[in-house]
């Protein structure tokens, strides 16, 4: 299982916009890359990150190979209603990540 | 596109060897010290200074996992013994590398982690760069952030400060340099459109961005002989804990940045 | 430290820069051989076709922020952000990221609406080579606004593979 490190606010007022950042462990291997051996290094990449809150999507992207190792993002979602936040990575070779995060919003 | 990079990387130790103040033996002055993390831009302090976007945190968050875990036919944990690291390990990785009573040599942080494993857990040591090693000692380091560095100076510790010194001026490598020529003769220079840095361990285990992962200081200064054209010192080397102990001791008193985020 | 007498110096020097010559030669004759995959200025163009359908788009609204000089080109911190009340009738539905000289001419296609209250995002992104990146988003009313950045690429000095 990847490690990922999350932050999203465990209390938010409703609508209040707030900030999710995450990182997740992922080498990124661009498949452009030449090995020791002369031979290119197979792509491994994460190809799309979506994050559901109370199962509705709010924002997804889609990465290429440009995407740093260890990719980071942050962006923004309003606090609607208590519940979960999912953010889920999926990528080449099966890869696939989870995490969930509860929010309390009054 | 790493081939031309290469070759502006040798022209660019050539402009150093042609151009560069000369070497002038002087250590830099306690006062004129600065962290590495001085000559980085804002974009990759901001990286290293917040918690929440350091890539290495990932690494302190995966040590904090194995710190707990059994491991070895003894079946202990390293907190079997050591307890809460937030309490425990305060203060240790800002002191290391220390002196070692049953082998009566210095021993870097990997080494005493890899000492607690075959002595205490009866486990097998961890390889230098391993994802494990790397994790515990970019743990263990997290709890000395912002604490000063701590080299001991004393009659046991001294000849391997005195033998790391020596590595640190003594000219090696097809390139003929020593390590002061670069980081204390001609730190805040250009080495082709890099800054030099003064070479203060303040931040090891670190995330380099040129490596994309996190690395020991072994490891970088392994890429300095290497840049040198010098054979590097195998990992764990007592030439290479030396000159941490050397290292360490030329930043003592300086803040512990641990997991710090370097170009 | 001690200085190396003079005299000692210059002969290594010669010799010195006799093999980087050399070795330099067989570096830049092997980069050529290798034939890389690389994208071109017309190819961000055809993509950015692609995104727009051929539509007009305007310079404007877009906020691309990057270093314009990056300590290294495999992390550099991004963050694009859209001029927009992220509202339900008047939001930003898609921002894409693209560049001119990494091996391929995307980065990053950012999908929101009204929900993410705010059109920003931040990741980083790796830079072949210096180079001019653009962002492009695309509006729910079908308008389409950019912004350009230019960041120049350093390298490293001390490269770990060099042997």
């Amino acid at each position: 299982m990847a490690r990922a490190l999350v932050n999203v606010p465990a209390n938010a007022r409703r609508g209040d916009i707030i900030e999710i950042k995450a990182l997740i462990s992922h080498p990124m291997e661009s498949g452009f890359r030449v090995g020791t051996n002369g031979k290119i290094i197979q792509r491994d990449i994460i190809q799309t990150f979506t994050c559901t809150y109370n199962g509705e999507e709010v924002f997804k992207a889609k990465y290429s190979p440009a995407i740093a190792a260890n990719p980071f993002i942050s962006f923004s979602t309003r606090a609607t209603d208590s519940g979960e936040i999912v953010l889920a990575w999926r990528g080449d070779n099966g890869f696939e990540a989870v995490e969930t995060k509860q929010i309390t919003v009054e | 596109m790493m081939r031309p990079r290469r070759l502006r990387m040798i022209m660019a130790c050539m402009a150093v060897l042609l151009a560069g103040p000369f070497a002038s033996g002087d250590e830099i002055p306690l006062a004129a010290r600065k962290s590495g993390s001085e000559f980085m831009s804002r974009q990759t302090q901001d990286m290293q200074n917040d918690d929440t976007s350091n890539p290495a945190m990932l690494w302190v968050l995966e040590g904090e996992t194995l710190w707990s875990k059994p491991a070895g036919t003894a079946n202990k944990s390293c907190s079997s013994c050591h307890r809460d690291a937030a309490t425990s390990m305060k203060g240790v990785a800002a002191s290391y590398p220390a002196f070692d009573e049953t082998s009566s040599k210095v021993i870097n942080l990997e080494q005493r982690i890899n000492l607690c494993r075959t002595e205490q857990q009866k486990a097998s040591p961890l390889a230098y760069e391993s994802r494990d090693l790397l994790a515990l000692t970019a743990y263990l380091a997290r709890q000395s952030k912002g604490m000063p560095i701590e080299a001991k100076d004393d009659s046991r510790t001294r000849p391997f400060r005195e033998a790391g010194e020596k590595l640190y001026s003594e000219r090696v490598g097809q390139l003929n340099l020593s390590c002061a020529q670069c980081h204390t003769d001609n730190w805040g220079q250009k080495l082709g459109s890099a800054l030099l840095p003064q070479a203060h361990p303040t931040a090891y285990p670190l995330y380099r961005l040129e490596w994309q992962t996190v690395g020991s200081l072994q490891r970088r200064l392994r890429n300095c002989m290497i840049g040198m054209r010098a054979e590097p010192y195998a990992y764990g080397d007592q030439e290479f804990v030396n000159l941490e102990l050397y290292l360490m001791w030329r930043a003592r008193g300086m803040t512990m940045e641990a997991p710090g985020v370097r170009p | 430290m001690k200085r190396v007498a003079e005299t000692m110096l210059e002969p290594t020097r010669r010799i010195f820069i006799l093999r980087t010559g050399q070795l330099g030669l067989g570096l830049v004759l092997g980069a050529a051989g290798a034939q890389r995959a690389r994208a071109t200025p017309d190819m961000m163009r055809q993509l950015v076709d692609e995104i727009t359908g051929g539509k007009p788009m305007t310079k404007g609204k877009v906020t691309l922020d990057l270093p314009p000089l990056v300590d290294n080109g495999n992390t550099v911190p991004m963050t694009v952000s859209v001029d927009s009340p992220m509202t339900d009738d008047n939001y930003v539905r898609v921002i894409h990221v693209v560049n001119e000289k990494n091996p391929q001419p995307d980065v990053i296609t950012c999908t929101m609406g009204p929900r993410c209250g705010r059109a920003s995002f931040a990741t980083r992104i790796k830079l072949a080579d210096s180079q001019k990146i653009t962002a492009v988003a695309e509006m729910n009313d079908g308008s389409f606004w950019f912004d350009n950045a230019d960041v120049i690429v350093t390298l490293a000095a001390c490269l770990e593979d060099i042997l």
